[in-house]
Parts: structure tokens; sequence; C-alpha cells
């Protein structure tokens, strides 16, 4: 079973994003956590120190596990950020800075405070 | 904009709380970060995924139609996708400052006499070799994604840990096709019965789980924890292990369960960094607060897990009472609770306190957790950096930050603050965190330049 069916969803019309260059199924609503899981993925990031693989842990925003690179942003929330069609997602490596693409795209890794 | 009451978390506390303030008078904000209403227990779907029946995985639904259909009746307003990350006080009054959206850069300011805190908590994991693996999540994730997305992480689970929370999420996986291959239950049923009076009330509660662990066919393995997960890239079974009374691994009781998930959980810690930010006295790791909800800064109330963990009923029965309290406090007259709030939060209060007796991690938790484990995730600090530390004279989590990093990541020490402390052999400490959430330094930077202006 799927978890959409007990919950008797009709979503709106799937649309495509892209995961590393591969085309992924989405659907209205859906963040990016919760569109990588469905295709069977579950990690997207490579540790800063060890370059080792995680994807959501917490689910919730508090444990900054699922940052990803979507639209050339690196740092983002997979857990919280919805996507959109035509999205590309991608994995991060370490910070997301080394070879992301900086045109236009305020990165939302530098300049934090927290 | 302007309210006379701001209550930031709009799970069961915040809305109670809302509807009782806005009940008797005053004009409210319910503001949270969440892009629907409902908070961590009646986490709604996403609107885009239409679901037609939202209520098969939630439990309670009734209670929140009341809740829902309440707030759309009354004159509360609510802002949604406000990422709150300090509260400010001010002569004669609150600023709350959030960012706006999923992707938090756009700063809001809201303003009100009185703030409500209402931020619940977050779910609590100790370390143990392979918890870093992809497909090892916390119960609570495991639960949000598969409410509020309708997705879950695998096929074949095994939920482990200890706290009432790995029932609904056990049989809320069973329930959305995964199969759940044990509940593994770090208390003994021993444990539990000692606290039976106290727990008399959650009996038909838990009743109610049995029937359905039973009918999924979801082993239980009560007096048993997860000593290892393995995998490489990925998650491929873990292992499990009986304990003995003392909380010690028995040797050779160790079998392999093969699995794609491991949704893990040990509690909940409250959310407390906007109480203090605010200079607001904690009890332990929550909020301190009177018989009123109210905490020891004028004008600031507090409800729900932020004030300690105790779930949804007692959230509903605090934010009741909180909301009461600042209403009448803003009109100058005495609060008048619904006696059924009072009776429900002293019972309720009883029980959650012999369940957190009865569910405390194992005690010797520590023993499991290898040199080469990774305690601080978000600056892979290992279990051997954090014993060297120890070795080398450090005796408390903050001085263990200091020589490790541990703590000092993105996420602040929320996922390995008690880990740490465990490990140094004494209680986690209240720690004070600047701000809620992370800000841009652009929007720091505005925030000062106005206020060189004014
Ligand atoms: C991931 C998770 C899943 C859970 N699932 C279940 C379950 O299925 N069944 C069950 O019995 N219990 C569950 N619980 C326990 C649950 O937290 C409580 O029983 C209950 O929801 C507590 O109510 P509350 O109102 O105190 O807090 P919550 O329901 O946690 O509500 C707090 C709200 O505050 C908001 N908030 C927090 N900080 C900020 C901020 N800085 N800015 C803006 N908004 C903020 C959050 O977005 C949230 O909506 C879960 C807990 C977690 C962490
Ligand atoms: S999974 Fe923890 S922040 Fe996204």
């Amino acid at each position: 079973m799927n978890p959409l069916e007990p919950a008797g969803a009709r979503p709106g019309p799937a649309f495509t994003v892209t995961f590393d260059g591969r085309p992924v199924r989405a659907l209205p609503g859906q963040t990016v956590a919760a569109v990588l899981w469905a295709a069977g993925v579950t990690s997207w990031r490579a540790t800063r120190g060890e370059g080792r693989p995680r994807g959501v842990f917490c689910g919730i925003g508090v444990c900054f596990d699922c940052l990803v690179t979507v639209n050339g942003r690196p740092n983002q929330r997979a857990c919280l950020v919805p996507v959109r069609p035509g999205d590309v997602i991608g994995t991060q490596e370490g910070t997301g800075h080394e070879g992301a693409d900086h045109d236009g795209a305020d990165d939302g890794g530098d300049g934090h405070a927290g | 904009m302007r309210a006379e009451l701001i209550v930031i978390g709009a799970g069961p506390a915040g809305l109670a709380a809302s509807l009782a303030a806005s009940a008797r008078g005053t004009r409210v904000a319910l503001v949270d970060a969440a892009t629907e209403t409902g908070g961590q227990f009646y986490r709604q779907p996403a609107t885009g995924l239409g679901a037609g029946r939202p209520e098969a995985l939630h439990h309670r639904w009734r209670t929140w139609e009341r809740l829902r259909d309440g707030l759309a009746a009354s004159s509360v307003r609510v802002l949604t996708d406000h990422h709150v990350w300090c509260v400010e006080r001010k002569s004669g009054g609150f600023t709350v400052h959030a960012l706006l959206g999923p992707e938090q850069q756009e700063p809001a300011e809201v303003h009100a006499r009185a703030v409500l805190l209402a931020t619940g908590g977050y779910e609590h994991v100790l370390p143990f070799p392979g918890w870093t693996l992809p497909g090892v999540v916390t119960a609570g994730g495991a639960q949000a994604m598969l409410k509020g997305q309708l997705v879950v992480p695998g096929r074949r689970a095994v939920v482990a840990g200890t706290g009432p929370l790995l029932l609904p999420v056990a049989t809320g996986l069973a329930a959305a096709g995964v199969e759940v291959a044990a509940l593994v239950e770090s208390t003994g049923p021993g444990r539990l019965a000692r606290h039976g009076r106290a727990l008399a009330g959650k009996l038909p509660e838990g009743a109610g789980y049995a029937a359905r662990l039973l009918r999924h066919r979801v082993p239980v393995l009560a007096r048993h924890a997860v000593v290892r997960a393995h995998g490489d890239d990925r998650l491929t079974g873990v292992t499990v292990a009986a304990l003995d009374t003392a909380g010690r691994v028995r040797p050779g009781t160790e079998r392999r369960l093969p699995c794609d998930t491991l949704a893990v959980g040990h509690g909940m810690l409250p959310h407390t960094d906007l109480a203090s930010g605010l200079g607001c006295r904690l009890d332990g790791l929550a909020v301190a607060v009177d018989a009123e909800q109210r905490t020891d800064v004028p004008g600031v109330w507090a409800a729900g897990e932020s004030t300690g963990i105790g779930g949804a009923a007692l959230a509903l029965a605090e934010g009741h009472i909180a909301g009461c309290s600042a209403a009448a406090h803003l009109r100058g007259t005495a609060p008048t609770p619904a006696p059924a709030a009072l009776k429900a939060r002293t019972g309720l209060r009883s029980s959650a306190a012999a369940l957190d007796a009865a569910y405390a991690p194992p005690a010797h938790w520590p023993e499991q957790v290898t040199d080469d484990t990774v305690v601080c995730r978000c600056e892979e600090v290992t279990a051997g950096a954090v014993r060297d530390a120890l070795d080398l004279g450090a005796s408390d989590e903050r001085t263990v930050k200091l020589l490790t990093r541990a703590g000092m990541g993105w996420c602040q020490g929320r996922m390995c603050q008690t880990a740490v402390a465990g490990l140094a052999g004494c209680p986690p400490a209240p720690s004070r965190r600047p701000f809620a959430r992370p800000v841009p330094l652009g929007v720091l930077a505005r925030q000062h330049t106005q206020e060189e202006l004014s």
C-alpha cells in the first residue's frame, strides 16, 4: 500500500523536477524530502568532514541533516522546502559552495547567524 | 502588524490558547512556522495532496475538527509560514521577529502587549553506532513525513527507542503499508507496572495500540534496544539485544533484523530558545510557569510541551488555562478557565511524570557508544573525541563543546546536547541560543540600522 491511498489523496497534476540531472516525479504540496523519498532516494548530502551520506533525520527542520542544493542555492532544508515545477535539485557536497552555481543565486549558506 | 496577544505555535497548546483568549475579547495573532495550523499532533497533509480522508492517519480527529472550526469562526489572525527567530521586550510590549516562507530570507515583525509561547518540542535521540546512516530517522520525523507528506521512508521498518510516541509511529507506518519488523522498547513491562496507578488513565489508549499492533502483526520486543545500525551508504539492518533489569545489554542475546528504515526516538525535549532569549526562568530543560501558566517575565505565558513533555491532551488544557489568564490580565480582570481544564491538567501532569520516569532511556546507554560513533552529527565529532576531551579535564558539556566543537554546528547542539552531557556524566544544562532560527546577516544588519536611526 501507499500512504496516499488510506488518506484518500487526490493530488493535483504531477510535475517533473530533476535530482542530480535525472527527472523525478513530484506532487504539488510535497517538500523536496518527500519527493526524494517517494522516488526511493534517502540521501542527498555528503558531509563536510568525512563525505558521509545524509538525508532526512528529524523531519521537522531542527537537525539540518537534510541540507540540499535547490536551483543553485545550497543549504536548503529539504524537509521544509516545497518543490516547484522544473526545480533543479542536487546532492550537496560539503558546504555546498564548491562548484555551486552562484550566478544570481543569493545562497543561504553564507551570512547566517544562529 | 499589531495585536494584543501573540501566540507563537499553532499546535494543540497554541490553538487552545488562541481560542480561549479570543473568546474573552482579546485581539490574538497566532504565528507558526508551518504552512498549516495543527502542530505536530494535528499535522495536516499538504493542501496540494488533496487528502479526502486525512483522519485515516490521525487519532482524536474530532478534537481537531472542533479546534479548526473554532479558529475559522473566531477573530484570531493566523500567520503561517512565519519562522520566529527572536522575541524582543520593548516598553509597553513585545516585538516578534520572524522570517517568512520556507527560504527564510524576508523579515516580518508583529507587535503586541503580551506573548504566549506554545512552541512544542522536538525529538530526543541518543547516539549509537550507525545512527547517522540514511534510512535512520527519528520516530517523530517518520510520523511527520507520513502525516504531512503522505510518504514513507522504506518498505521494512524497525521502530525503536523508548516512550509513548513509538506506539502511534509503529501503528501509523503499518497502516500506511510498511512492514514493521519489530517495535523495540527499552522499558520493560515491570517498570510500567510500577507506575500503574498514575498511568491508569492511559490504559484504554495503551490497549487500543496493543490491539492495532496485534492486527498488523507487529512483534513487540520489550526491554530490548537497538545496539547498532548496519549499512555502508544506507541502512540494511539493525542489531537488537535484550537488556537486563539495570539496562545493560545481556551478552549473547544480540540478533540481526534486516530493514531499510529505523525510526528511533528516546522521548522529547522542549523548545525553549524564545523563552530563554526573553530571560524566562527554566525549570530543568523546560520553561518554568506558575498555576496560570505565566513565566516569571511579566507579559509572557507558556503552555504545552515547551513547559514540559506531556502529550497533546495536556497541551490543550495548559493552552486553555494560559489563554484565559493572558486575556484576563490584558483586561485587568480575574481569569475564568474551564474547571474541566484545571482538573485535566492536574491528572495529566501526574501521568506525564509517571511516563517520564517509566520511559527513561536505559541508564547504561553510553556503554553502547563506541569511540568511532559520531555524537555531534553537524560537526562530525565522535564519542572518542568527546572522551579525549573528558580525559583532558573537561567535566561538562560546555567545556567539551569548546574543545571538540560538539554542538557548534547548524543545529546548535539540539541533537547532541544530552548525549554529550550523558557521556560526561552530568545532567544536561539548559543552553542559551541567541536565536531560535538561523538568521541571514543582512536581516540582522537591517535591524541594527533601524535601531540606530530611531
Ligand atoms: C515530529 C513529531 C511528531 C509527533 N507526532 C505525534 C503523534 O503522532 N502522536 C502523538 O501523540 N504525539 C506526537 N508528537 C508529540 C507532540 O509534540 C505533542 O503531543 C503535542 O503536539 C504537543 O503540542 P504543543 O502544542 O505543545 O506543540 P506542537 O504540536 O509541537 O506545536 C508547536 C508549534 O510551534 C511551532 N513553532 C515552534 N517554534 C517556532 C518558531 N520559532 N517560530 C514559529 N513557529 C514555531 C511549530 O511549527 C509547531 O507547529 C510528535 C512530536 C514530534 C516532535
Ligand atoms: S530532517 Fe532535520 S532539518 Fe530536515
